[in-house]
């Protein structure tokens, strides 16, 4: 079956590795956090200004001042620090931040990807994902395989206007896990119960497919 | 001691008239200039540039100033929480530069900084690249971003001094620290003003002379966007 965000969510947070620094985009990266083994040491920033992020206030105790950069109410954990945008994009365009994960709305064989602008519908703009992915080495992308039409958001090329070029090394979706390397689309894992054939149906870019594609161990 | 305090948001904002460029400071609704803001939104001026990394809600923040149709250009690096502002841009009245959120901050902190010009990374290869020059630096290509020009900076702080020192809280810092010094008046509201010489100068944030006019805010509102709670157990 299918993986919903939650599933997603889990899957990805086993790319979390001890010491990391981890930038968690709107959205399903944010339930990542959820999932992180709690025998390891990872510390969250979000770009607004805060690395050392913890969960949701309880009720009563939200504080205007302590938000992410979804605009939700958040706490910090012990070792926290608070700095401006200036600095806080310092960390991502110095690569001191190890792993990004954020959503999109298309991701391209070629690693491109597009998450910020619909010509004529949708303009919210970009925020801070152009800084993330032009910068960051390590960028998993979370979303559906498939948009609300059941077209497929892995592309030959993104038909919406880019977000970074050639960025993009992993995604994860509720159907699969993918890399994307020169071959285009590498089809690494399967969702529980989901078969190659219908991977393959989903996805419009170009798709390798091993030999083994096991199912995710989640 | 230079003394930086004003009486009032009305003396802090002397001199502002149409078609001048803003600065704000906030992130969301959180650590915005909101008294500056609200008389803004009440003077008779028009055709502004504003830069400011989102624009407000409907009826509060630099939404305000969208209702009025005061701003004729925004400076954004996200704009999705504001309906009026997207009927406005769809529709072509407002003149909209999107642009990525950690070349918004730098371009404040270039300006205070002394810096006309830097590169970065980010939008190489995107829309935000069209007609910027392009150069590589180690194998990476990157654009020409420039510093911003503008006439007033309105930053919010939560502790402040009568030489213009400023402490932030929380991530009410966030583009706040870099906008002061960034245009050629920064005017500085707080919400506890204490006499120089209260505050630990190991602690400020942000030093006076990055501050032309401060003064002691009032009525915060400190509007909450998303409140996300979890459940006591």
């Amino acid at each position: 079956m299918a993986l919903d965000k939650n599933g997603i969510a889990k899957r990805i947070a086993k790319e979390v590795k001890d010491g990391y620094y981890v930038n968690l985009g709107i959205g399903i990266p944010t339930l990542v956090a959820n999932y992180v083994r709690n025998d390891i040491s990872v510390e969250f920033q979000s770009e607004n200004g805060v690395l050392g992020m913890g969960p949701f206030p309880f009720e009563g105790e939200e504080d205007p001042d302590v938000i992410n950069a979804g605009k939700q109410t958040i706490t910090t954990l012990p070792g926290a620090s608070f700095f401006d945008s200036a600095m806080s994009f310092s960390m991502i365009r110095g690569k001191h931040v190890h792993l990004t994960i954020l959503g999109a709305m298309e991701v391209a064989e070629n690693g491109d990807i597009a998450n910020w602008k619909i010509p004529g519908k949708m303009v919210k703009g970009m925020g801070g994902a152009m800084d993330l992915v032009a910068s960051a080495e390590n960028i998993i992308v979370a979303m559906m395989h498939t948009n609300k039409r059941g077209e497929s958001k892995l592309l030959e090329r993104c038909s919406l206007p880019i977000t970074g070029v050639g960025c993009v090394k992993k995604v994860v979706t509720n159907l699969a896990v993918l890399d994307i390397t020169s071959d285009g689309f590498v089809l690494r894992e399967r969702a529980p119960g989901v078969s190659v054939e219908e991977i393959a149906q989903a996805t419009a870019g170009k798709l390798h497919i091993p030999e083994d594609v096991p199912e995710m161990d989640i | 001691m230079i003394n930086k305090t004003v009486a009032n948001v009305e003396e802090a904002c002397k001199g502002v008239s149409s078609d001048m460029m803003f600065m704000f400071g906030g992130f969301g609704l959180s650590g915005i200039p909101e008294n500056a803001i609200g008389y803004l939104s009440k003077q008779d001026i028009y055709g502004l540039t504003c830069v400011s990394n989102n624009a407000g809600v409907d009826d509060f923040g630099l939404g305000l100033l969208l209702q009025r149709k005061q701003i004729k250009k925004m400076i954004s690096s996200y704009v999705g929480e504001n309906a009026e502002f997207e009927r406005q841009m769809l529709s072509g009245e407002l003149e909209v530069e999107l642009i990525p959120q950690g070349t918004l901050a730098e371009r404040c902190r270039a300006a205070q900084a002394g810096f006309p010009a830097f590169y970065t990374p980010a939008g190489y290869g995107t829309e935000v690249a069209e007609g910027k020059e392009v150069r590589e630096f180690n194998g990476k290509m990157h654009i020409l971003e420039y510093a911003f020009d503008a006439d007033f900076g309105f930053v919010k702080a939560w502790k402040g001094d009568t030489a213009g020192n400023l402490i932030f809280k929380g991530t009410a810092r966030n583009f706040n620290p870099n906008i002061c010094g960034a245009a050629k008046i920064t005017v500085a509201e707080v919400e506890e003003l204490v006499p120089a010489g209260e505050l630990d100068p190991n602690q400020i944030h942000i030093p006076g002379i990055f501050v032309q006019r401060i003064f002691q805010g009032a009525l915060y509102e400190k509007r909450i966007e998303q409140r996300t709670v979890r459940p006591r157990t």
